[in-house]
């Protein structure tokens, strides 16, 4: 094999392995903050701790969509003592309610850690479709 | 049981405690988080830039392509272009094959001894190493390129859409990626057939044990933080970036299951180019397939041969034309 040419996969194979490093040229290592409703703020306690929460809320989403559908238990007991209707969107104790903003508080970090959930294929952000109207 | 696999489990165990225990116990997260990868990609880019240098360095002495079927003969005969290939545009297309299709391990045979009274060899057609070793490293890409959403802000759209394609299933919260339970599926076929098969056993070495341990540590842990015990994902990305970016911060709230996570994957690519892993570099460099079969076309020079110094007849008579004259001895020349 002609030493151009392995000369020329390697310099390929070096920019690849590189890739994440030369994309990220000027990126920063931020984080995006969920911004917490004033709502949010005053109530200072949600379903779980906020660490537990970030790594969680998709599990308990999941629970509580079984509670509700397979056994119309719609109100969940937090281990704080707190309770919260079990629902994404709907009342003033379900998630929305409480985040009253999607795109500040769900969608930052699902769209910074590229996760696309499912939800919104049945669940609608209230107040999207209020300004629509 | 026996020690070529038990070495190597419990050093995988030990690499996974160690990075557990340190960061856990004793708070290193800066060490197995920060100092190991940035130390494991340039292991991993240094390692393999020499062995393939190494290996362009090396002299082939012979052109010697294997083939697998009729060569460039006579008009009238049929050549097969593919697996016998004499241009270069043929040897592009089998490497193509080799590389994306693993086609030679797609003609694996098996000889086994018939159970009845002959008792007679047969080959036949083993065809569940291909799709164990095809399943495996296309389950292994497509796990490494997702995980490039970690790595990547913002997310390129091809990313999206490969995330959309592996979790079309849509099964549990967070939804199961394919690739993940195919990767970890087949390297644990891969190792069954290493301690099952006994003819592979008696040839398997720790070195053949010890990256797929280490391949299944990796898959376990990660499929364990995506499917089980959870993580702060936004942390995640953080620290990554951090990375990416040399700025790097060590995310609060993100455990050492994570952090042996990243030192298993470190150590995999620190071990890559010393270990049979290669062969990932070395497919490209492989004479038996980089070279076109056209050795009675075009004459291969071997770059070993030196100049030899030789003594012709005509200097050995010049040497001892007397002498030889002298004993009666024919000459070609009279003196």
């Amino acid at each position: 094999m002609s030493k151009n040419a392995i000369i020329a996969g390697l310099v390929v194979f070096v920019a690849a392995a590189l890739f994440p490093f030369w994309f990220n040229i000027g990126g920063t290592n931020a984080a995006p903050e969920a911004e917490l409703s004033a709502k949010a703020k005053a109530a200072k306690k949600c379903v779980l701790d906020k660490y537990d929460m970030r790594a969680n809320h998709m599990t308990i989403l999941n629970d509580w969509r079984t509670s509700v559908v397979r056994n119309s238990d719609r109100m969940y007991k937090s281990t704080n003592g707190k309770t919260f209707g079990m629902s994404l969107s709907t009342g003033e104790d379900s998630c929305l309610g409480c985040h009253t903003d999607k795109a500040k508080f769900c969608d930052k970090c699902h769209n910074y850690a590229s996760v696309n959930p499912y939800c919104w294929e049945c669940h609608t952000d209230p107040k999207e479709v209020t300004n629509e109207k | 049981m026996n020690q070529k696999y038990m070495l190597p489990l419990a050093g995988v165990f030990l690499l996974f405690l160690l990075a557990y225990a340190g960061v856990e116990g004793a708070g290193l997260e800066w060490f197995f988080g920060i100092v190991i990868p940035y130390l494991a990609v340039i292991a991993f880019i240094w390692g393999f830039v020499t062995r393939v240098i190494g290996w362009a360095n090396s002299a082939v002495p012979f052109r010697i392509p294997t083939t697998c079927g009729q060569q460039k003969s006579l008009p009238w005969i049929k050549q097969n272009r593919i697996d016998n290939p004499d241009t270069a545009l043929g040897v592009f297309i089998r490497m193509l094959f080799e590389i994306f299709l693993f086609r030679s391990l797609f003609r694996n045979t098996k000889a086994a001894f018939n159970t009845d009274e002959n008792n007679k060899l047969t080959y036949s057609w083993e065809i569940f190493l291909w799709l164990g070793a095809l399943a495996f490293h296309y389950g292994f890409l497509v796990v490494i390129l997702r995980h490039l959403r970690f790595f990547l802000e913002p997310v390129p759209a091809f990313l999206t859409f490969l995330e959309y394609v592996d979790g079309i299933v849509q099964i549990g919260l967070p939804g199961v990626f394919i690739s993940g339970i195919v990767l970890l599926g087949a390297a644990l076929f891969l190792l069954a057939r290493r301690i099952f098969d006994a003819k592979v056993s008696y040839i398997s070495l720790a070195a053949d044990y010890f990256p797929l341990f280490l391949i299944i540590g990796i898959a376990a842990t990660g499929i364990a933080m995506r499917y089980f015990t959870k993580v702060d994902i936004t942390g995640v990305k953080e620290f990554t970036m951090g990375l990416v970016t040399f700025n790097p911060v060590i995310p609060p709230g993100v455990g050492g299951l994570f952090y042996a996570h990243v030192f298993m994957v470190s150590v995999l690519f620190a071990y890559f180019p010393m270990s049979k892993l290669m062969h990932a570099g070395g497919i490209f460099l492989s004479p038996t397939r980089n070279m076109a079969n056209n050795t009675r076309a075009k004459r291969h020079i071997n770059p070993w041969n030196y100049a030899v110094d030789i003594h012709t007849y005509e200097q050995y008579e010049d040497h001892f034309r007397e002498k030889m004259i002298e004993a009666g001895l024919p000459v070609d020349k009279e003196a």
